[in-house]
């Protein structure tokens, strides 16, 4: 059993006395690759902005590595949405990336070389040092996504939240990203991300968390992406769940596969 | 012209003054800009009228230490109401903001009436912070100013990085540790510091022009975001000094008591935005014309 690196206790989160979130309770293993899935207002969003402490819950609380310390939310590096920044501000990708580093720096103190070569390196990662120099608001939807996820990784943590990684992006930053939240699993890093594409879970994600203002299911792919707790998180939406049955049953097959693959070995 | 030969200290000072107050608000201005909260920093220096107008009542001194102790009070006093205000009703910024800073200035207005009329004393000037007059500031006043305005430019440049994650990603900063509303309130505070010091040359009216044109211009010319401070000091300062000079070279006689510095300061500011706006290197008409179809 994997030690607990993200335990909810209890959240609820209100906005002008409008439950968000209800009465949430679950934990996240440390190493898992884990994906928020939910309808459109479930509150996944919330619920990584609540982990972080940038919002102040209604009741409850999030421990990360079991202390609730302010200390402890910055070996958190959070990914937000795309869409929630001006990509006209004035700054170059190289800078973007930097601010990766200010956390670590504290106030009042500069950057150094050594931030400067681990900046260098995380856009090595995710393929865009040639771009460092560019003004961001010269980049496509997949470049700006993959330069947010290397300033998550200039902060060299060992969790992130991602909100919607994957959303507005090309098919060769999706293959990008996929490889690299691997690797960070592979190092041992945990890693949650909000996700809209059902039918790509099983094959991306490890662990699945189904929010709908309440918590429906959490815990390992296999066990709680079913047809039955999808219907319970979207409601009796059709085309969701078509999408939902062609989903589960394309993962209940790789599972079968993975498993026959596991008998030979 | 004595003014402008730097013949006597004074005239010197009140260059030095105004030059630092324009580098100041060209750099406050960037982030309030950035922040896209310009428009707090009309409201701010509106608002510090009756916050002059009170410290006068109250102390009956011309000392504008004092006087700009209770510009920064009212102004501070603005914005919360502002912030307020949008929290707690359904109102949303901007009409909150002309609210607040219609209901300041009339304050302000009223005040200065009964000043003018009331038997107090060593009461004169106190009209000239409306529109900003140059000509008449004392030396005890230009020490605040070159002071306030050295302290708003070390500020920034203390903090810039936090200022620059404050502006473009506030919820990344805060995962950081850096609180958005710290952060926020420090740059208000400075922006009313600002707004505070350029009340002698400037006045309460125009201020906000020192604070928006200098950094909307550097825009035009590049996408860094470190030479746009070093520009937007460069037109705050040129256009202080300018129009500072401009108007200290007016004729004045007893039928014609000459141009007031602020709209002179601000005509100023505004030519160096036309010229921006037509050759700016990074976002002028022309150099999008010559690069019609490529990136905006």
């Amino acid at each position: 059993m994997q030690p607990t690196a993200i335990e909810v206790h209890d959240l609820c989160v209100t906005y002008d006395q409008k439950p968000v979130l209800w009465d949430i309770d679950l934990t996240v293993s440390s190493g898992s690759l884990t994906a928020i899935v939910g309808p459109n207002g479930a509150g996944k969003s919330t619920l990584l902005k609540a982990a972080m402490g940038l919002l102040q819950p209604t009741s409850g609380y999030v421990s990360i590595f079991d202390s609730t310390a302010k200390r402890a939310v910055r070996s958190i590096g959070y990914v937000p949405q795309r869409e929630s920044v001006d990509w006209d501000f004035p700054i170059s990708v190289e800078e973007v990336v930097l601010m990766g580093r200010y956390g670590r720096l504290g106030l009042f103190r500069r950057p150094s070389k050594y931030d400067r070569k681990i900046v260098a390196e995380c856009l090595d990662k995710v393929q865009m040092t040639e771009y460092a120099k560019r003004q961001i608001s010269q980049l496509s939807g997949g470049q700006q996504q993959r330069i947010f996820i290397a300033r998550a990784l200039a902060q060299q943590p060992d969790i992130y939240l991602m909100d919607e990684p994957f959303a507005g992006i090309d098919a060769a930053t999706e293959n990008t990203i996929v490889d690299i939240l691997k690797g960070l699993q592979k190092d041992g890093k945990t890693i949650v991300a909000v996700h809209h594409d059902l039918q790509t879970i099983p094959s991306y994600f490890d662990s699945v968390i189904l929010l709908n203002l309440r918590l429906i299911a959490c815990g390992k792919v296999q066990d709680v992406f079913t047809a039955e707790n999808l219907q319970k998180t979207f409601g009796g939406r059709l085309t969701i769940l078509d999408q939902v049955t062609e989903a589960v049953r394309t993962g209940q097959q790789r599972h079968t596969q993975d498993s026959e693959t596991e008998v030979k070995g | 012209m004595s003014l402008l030969l730097l013949d006597s200290y004074n005239s010197r000072i009140v260059l030095i003054s105004t030059m630092l107050l324009g580098m100041a608000s060209g750099i406050v201005g960037l982030f309030t800009l950035l922040r896209r909260r310009s428009l707090i920093g009309d409201c701010v220096a509106h608002a510090s009228l009756p916050g002059i107008c009170t410290a006068f009542l109250m102390s009956h001194t011309r000392d504008f230490f004092v006087l700009s102790l209770g510009a920064i009070f009212s102004g501070l006093l603005s914005a919360w109401l502002v912030s307020a205000l949008c929290a707690r009703t359904k109102i949303k910024e901007d009409a909150a903001t002309a609210l607040a800073l219609s209901t300041f200035f009339a304050g302000g207005l009223a005040l200065s009436k009964m000043i003018q009329t009331s038997p107090i004393g060593n009461k004169a000037g106190i009209e000239s912070y409306i529109f900003g007059n140059a000509s008449t500031i004392i030396q005890q006043d230009l020490y605040v100013v070159v002071g306030v305005s050295l302290f708003c430019i070390s500020v920034i440049g203390l903090m810039f990085k936090e200022f620059v994650i404050l502006c473009f990603d506030q919820n990344f900063g805060a995962s950081q540790g850096f609180s958005p509303l710290l952060l926020d309130l420090i740059l208000m505070t400075i922006l009313c510091f600002c707004t505070a010091a350029g009340l002698p040359a400037v006045g309460a009216v125009l201020i906000v022009a020192l604070l928006i044109i200098p950094p909307a211009s550097a825009r035009l010319w590049t996408d860094n975001i470190r030479y746009m401070a070093a520009l937007s000091a460069l037109f705050g300062m040129l256009s202080a000094l300018i129009g500072t000079a401009i108007s200290a070279l007016m004729p004045s006689s007893p039928s014609f008591s000459g141009l007031p510095t602020g709209p002179l300061i601000v005509l100023t500011a505004a030519s160096f935005f036309i010229v921006s706006l037509l050759f700016g290197t990074s976002h002028g008409l022309l150099h999008r014309l010559n690069t019609k179809g490529g990136m905006r």
